[in-house]
């Protein structure tokens, strides 16, 4: 069979579905005083992180933060290590300078990747990240072990208030990322650590 | 005095004279005027629950031709009402006869609750009591709260048993899950339907139901269906012989 | 591919129930998944708001759904991607063949899509020599098991621990018998990190694609979709028509909505926001119709395009709990899929629109507020009018309503019935031919029918009997009872 002519097909489809006459329906407002808030987000949030499988932990300035990092389980053991964040001052020897590998596929390796988040949301436990800091947007994906440093302040009560923040127009990819990489395929027995981080720690500075 | 139209469903007529009568001394009792029009047979539901509406139709025009004198229609199973309230409109296109129906039809406790204003009725029933939510009565005529539904629970036919003394409720696993009798489907589906009724019983056995009732005897006629097959100890009673003050037998 | 055979969902569903405690398994499975999702539900306050919400964002989106596709393909092209319009399976196929053949892409890694299990694109990916892999673990179970997935959000939801772990030891050298599934879930993780790895392409499903910003989101657990398109520079994203959301602000709504009724998780691990290609790669978006403008065309099954894939309505399916997702045979099981299926053959899948007991739970429990229950019983209206019920179940209403039509006849067939059945020897009343009677039995035959007992009572009355019956609470009327107590 040769390549359909894209044109054509366009051109059948939005014109059959033109044909159809369906009543209008407005769209609804989503500003609304109902969506949920809490007493206290960055505890809500701190609760859900924890129960799908991610820990959350507040610290006081970044030199807390270096010492909570150097403390994790995943920086104790890691033999590559990936920080894109700035101020966290770790020991050199096992950092990798992502800027400097020009595959993405040599990141396969990494055990930690420190990364910033851009805020929280307490619904649901999850941080928007972005990708105009880094070069490789797979590392949020391929390393073994994920820590996020989200400003303490930046914390959303819901979706809602979450994507009135974000802006658009520009070719850019970002995430809601709410805990470990998680699989319950095998009999619903959770397992964390499917194809992505096997932990995650958020760190809300 | 308002006048009561009898909606009797066909298998309640031929199978539970009993939950006809109970039906009727529970609206006589409330001083009402209530008649049983004998031209009545079947709203037509499994017709039209198997696609065949032109079985159906008319029967559909002779329940509203039949019941159009009164000022209420009111009968004692979920479905049918439901039948004739919300499936009834492709028969009749904005028909005001049958707009006129739809408005004053209604099942027995929602009668009770609903237009009586009667929320609990007098009467000693000491037994526990598991209550089967019938999926029509539940779910399109929205007689108790639906467990998928995010909203404060309620249920009238509950709130009507719980006034009588002696009376206790089955707390059960799956508080609202089909019984799998679905007209037809216990038939064209046999072996999904029998699984869905001995997962029913199974939930109200070991949750300790001495009476099993409901507002629908078709789901209690396929529930006790398996219990007689099975010997299993378990009193099958409609909502309505129980607030009539019957008592298992 | 499909076979021509008509669907026979009661007899697959007849298997599968014959093994009982399987059956049970299954049902308690996805029980499971449904009491996640209530409480997920329950912990919104403004839960029934949000299903309302989302539910007008879809009407509008099928009233406007041309627009906002034209609106989606120019913002997508402005970022960057090539957007490509398929009438149908095959021409999506081709397409995405095309792209795959002209950059010598052989090693595909595929995240979870419905869309193209609905075209079977991995048979014809295959059959042009190209390697397709899989990447969700349930859809990669199923695949090595070569059967299709038995339910949209849970591929291998009919798979035992110890089934998968055979799979395994068979296929990726795991340990003879080992079923823990932390350690078959971590032998597939590293099975899968080199498909990955060597992948020249990754193709994805599409959750939501946005018409204002020209983005789409993909959202999984894993991370398998993000792994699959990060690494090697081709993604190739295939959408059906049905998925735009006019804002950006939308997607606020139904990313509250998805995972909660689809898993009853706050929300997906991964929520990722594609625009526009890789920085140096290249971004593919083939958007196919394949029968969803017929379906948009019909007033009863437009809503049925609303469906966000969540798979609740299955979970919540007392039906497809018992009878598994294979019994349908159809790509999407259950009760969203016994609309869906119809719609493309009727007359192949027509036990599917009954394979329902209509009890509604899948219409409440939707996250997006389709009237499931009701479409399944146009679908029942629309396969007999199309002449395509079994003649058994026509005739038989016909001749039933015909005798409804005529209360004297009723009457008389009734009685005559309730006078012969008690003196009917067991084995006239259960046999083969009475499904009812092969677990059930028949309800006792009263004496008199409720019409009898009324006549004869105004009788009574019109003779200066009692008119206001007070029935002693403690003693019931010499009538048949319901009551049933055997023991």
């Amino acid at each position: 069979m040769g390549l359909p002519d894209t044109n054509s097909a366009k051109n059948a489809i939005l014109g059959a579905i033109r044909a159809i006459n369906i009543p209008p329906a407005p769209l609804p407002p989503l500003q609304r005083s109902e969506w949920i808030t809490y007493p206290d987000p960055a505890a809500q949030f701190a609760i859900v992180l924890a129960s799908i499988g991610g820990t959350c932990e507040t610290v006081a300035d970044t030199a807390e933060l270096n010492e909570k990092l150097r403390h994790l389980p995943a920086f104790t053991t890691a033999r590559q290590i990936v920080n894109l964040v700035p101020h966290v001052n770790l020991p050199a020897e096992h950092l990798l300078k992502e800027q400097e590998i020009a595959d993405p596929h040599h990141l396969v390796d990494v055990d930690l990747a420190i990364m910033p988040g851009e805020f929280a949301v307490a619904e649901n436990g999850a941080v928007w990240c972005v990708t105009r800091h880094l070069r490789h947007r797979v590392l949020y994906f391929i390393t073994q072990h994920l820590a996020l440093v989200v400003p303490r302040e930046q914390i959303v009560h819901n979706m809602h208030q979450a994507y009135e923040r974000l802006a658009w127009g520009q070719a850019e990819f970002g995430l809601f990322l709410a805990g470990p990489s998680k699989t319950a395929d095998i009999e619903q027995s959770l397992v964390i650590g499917a194809h992505g981080a096997r932990s995650l720690t958020v760190f809300l500075v | 005095m308002p006048r009561v139209g009898l909606f009797i469903p066909c298998y309640i007529d031929q199978f539970y004279p009993r939950v006809g009568l109970a039906t009727l001394e529970l609206l006589e009792r409330q001083g009402l005027s209530v008649d049983f029009p004998p031209a009545q047979t079947c709203c037509g539901q499994p017709m039209a629950n198997t696609g065949c509406t032109e079985s159906a139709a008319p029967l559909a025009k002779k329940f509203v031709e039949i019941f159009s004198p009164y000022d209420y229609v009111v009968g004692p199973s979920g479905s049918c009402v439901a039948m004739v309230r919300h499936h009834y409109k492709d028969y009749f296109q904005g028909d005001p006869a049958y707009e006129a129906i739809k408005k004053k039809t209604f099942e027995l406790c929602e009668f009770f609750v609903d237009v009586l204003g009667i929320t609990s009725l007098p009467g000693n029933f000491p037994y526990q009591v598991g209550l089967h939510s019938s999926c029509h009565g539940q779910r399109e005529l929205r007689l108790s709260s639906s467990s998928e539904v995010m909203s404060l629970p309620y249920n009238k036919a509950r709130q009507l048993l719980a006034g009588m003394t002696g009376i206790s409720f089955t707390q059960l696993e799956r508080p609202d899950e089909c019984c799998g009798f679905g007209g037809t489907f216990a038939v064209s589906e046999e072996a999904v339907s029998c699984m869905m009724g001995n997962d029913r019983l199974h939930d109200h056995l070991s949750h300790g139901t001495e009476v099993l009732t409901a507002g629908d005897m078709s789901c209690l006629m396929h529930l006790q269906g398996l219990l007689r097959r099975q010997k299993k100890p378990m009193h099958v009673m409609h909502v309505a012989e129980i607030l009539a003050g019957y008592q298992p037998v | 591919m499909t076979s021509l055979a008509i669907v026979d969902h009661p007899k697959k569903a007849a298997a599968f129930v014959a093994d009982i405690d399987r059956a049970h398994w299954h049902d308690q499975s996805l029980w499971y998944v449904r009491i996640k999702r209530d409480k997920q539900a329950a912990s919104l306050p403004e839960w029934e708001l949000l299903r309302e919400t989302a539910s007008q964002i879809k009407a509008n989106v099928v009233a406007n759904l041309a627009d906002y596709l034209e609106q989606f393909a120019n913002e997508a092209t402005k970022l960057g991607a090539v957007v490509h319009w398929a009438r149908d399976a095959a021409e999506h196929n081709a397409i995405v063949l095309n792209i795959l053949q002209s950059r010598g892409a052989q090693k595909i890694v595929k995240s979870k899509s419905m869309l193209t299990e609905e075209c079977h694109l991995n048979p014809y990916l295959e059959r042009h020599g190209i390697e397709v892999i899989d990447t969700d673990l349930g859809e990669r179970i199923v695949q090595l098991a070569k059967e299709p997935p038995s339910h949209i959000v849970l591929p291998c939801i009919h798979y035992k621990k110890e089934e998968i772990g055979e799979l395994f030891h068979e296929h990726l050298g795991t340990d003879k018998g080992a079923k823990d599934p932390k350690y078959l879930a971590e032998a597939a993780r590293q099975h899968l990190r080199e498909k990955f790895c060597g992948a020249d392409a990754g193709i994805t499903g599409v959750n939501f694609a946005i018409a204002e910003t020209g983005g789409f989101v993909v959202c999984t657990n894993e991370g398998n979709a993000d792994l699959g398109v990060s690494l090697p520079k081709l993604h190739i994203a295939c959408l059906g028509i049905e998925k735009l959301l006019p804002r950006a602000a939308d997607l606020g709504v139904f990313l509250r909505l998805l995972a909660r009724s689809a898993t009853g998780q706050p929300i997906t691990t991964y929520s990722s926001h594609f625009h526009g290609p890789l920085p140096g790669g290249e971004l593919h978006i083939v958007l196919v119709d394949n029968g969803r403008t017929d379906i948009a065309a019909n007033p009863d099954f437009r809503r049925s395009l609303n469906c966000i894939r969540c798979g609740a309505c299955m979970n919540t399916c007392p039906i497809y709990r018992r009878s598994g997702g294979h019994s349908y045979e159809a790509t999407v099981p259950g009760p969203i899929g016994s609309i869906l299926a119809p719609a493309r053959d009727s007359a192949k899948y027509a036990t599917l629109p009954h394979a329902c007991s209509l009890c509604g739970s899948c219409s409440d429990v939707c996250p997006v507020k389709i009237d499931i229950h009701q479409q399944l019983l146009t679908w029942r209206k629309e396969i007999a009018a199309r002449k395509q019920l079994k003649w058994s179940k026509r005739l038989g209403m016909q001749l039933t309503g015909w005798v409804f039509q005529h209360p004297w006849l009723y009457s008389t067939l009734g009685k005559m019935a309730r006078w012969t059945l008690p003196w009917m020897p067991r084995f006239m009343l259960y046999h083969g031919l009475n499904p009812w009677g092969k677990q059930r039995e028949l309800p006792s035959a009263p004496p008199q029918s409720f019409r009898e007992l009324y006549a004869q009572r105004q009788k009574q009355q019109a003779n200066g009997g009692s008119v206001t019956p007070q029935p002693s609470p403690h003693s019931p009327p010499s009538v048949y009872s319901a009551s049933s107590k055997v023991n």
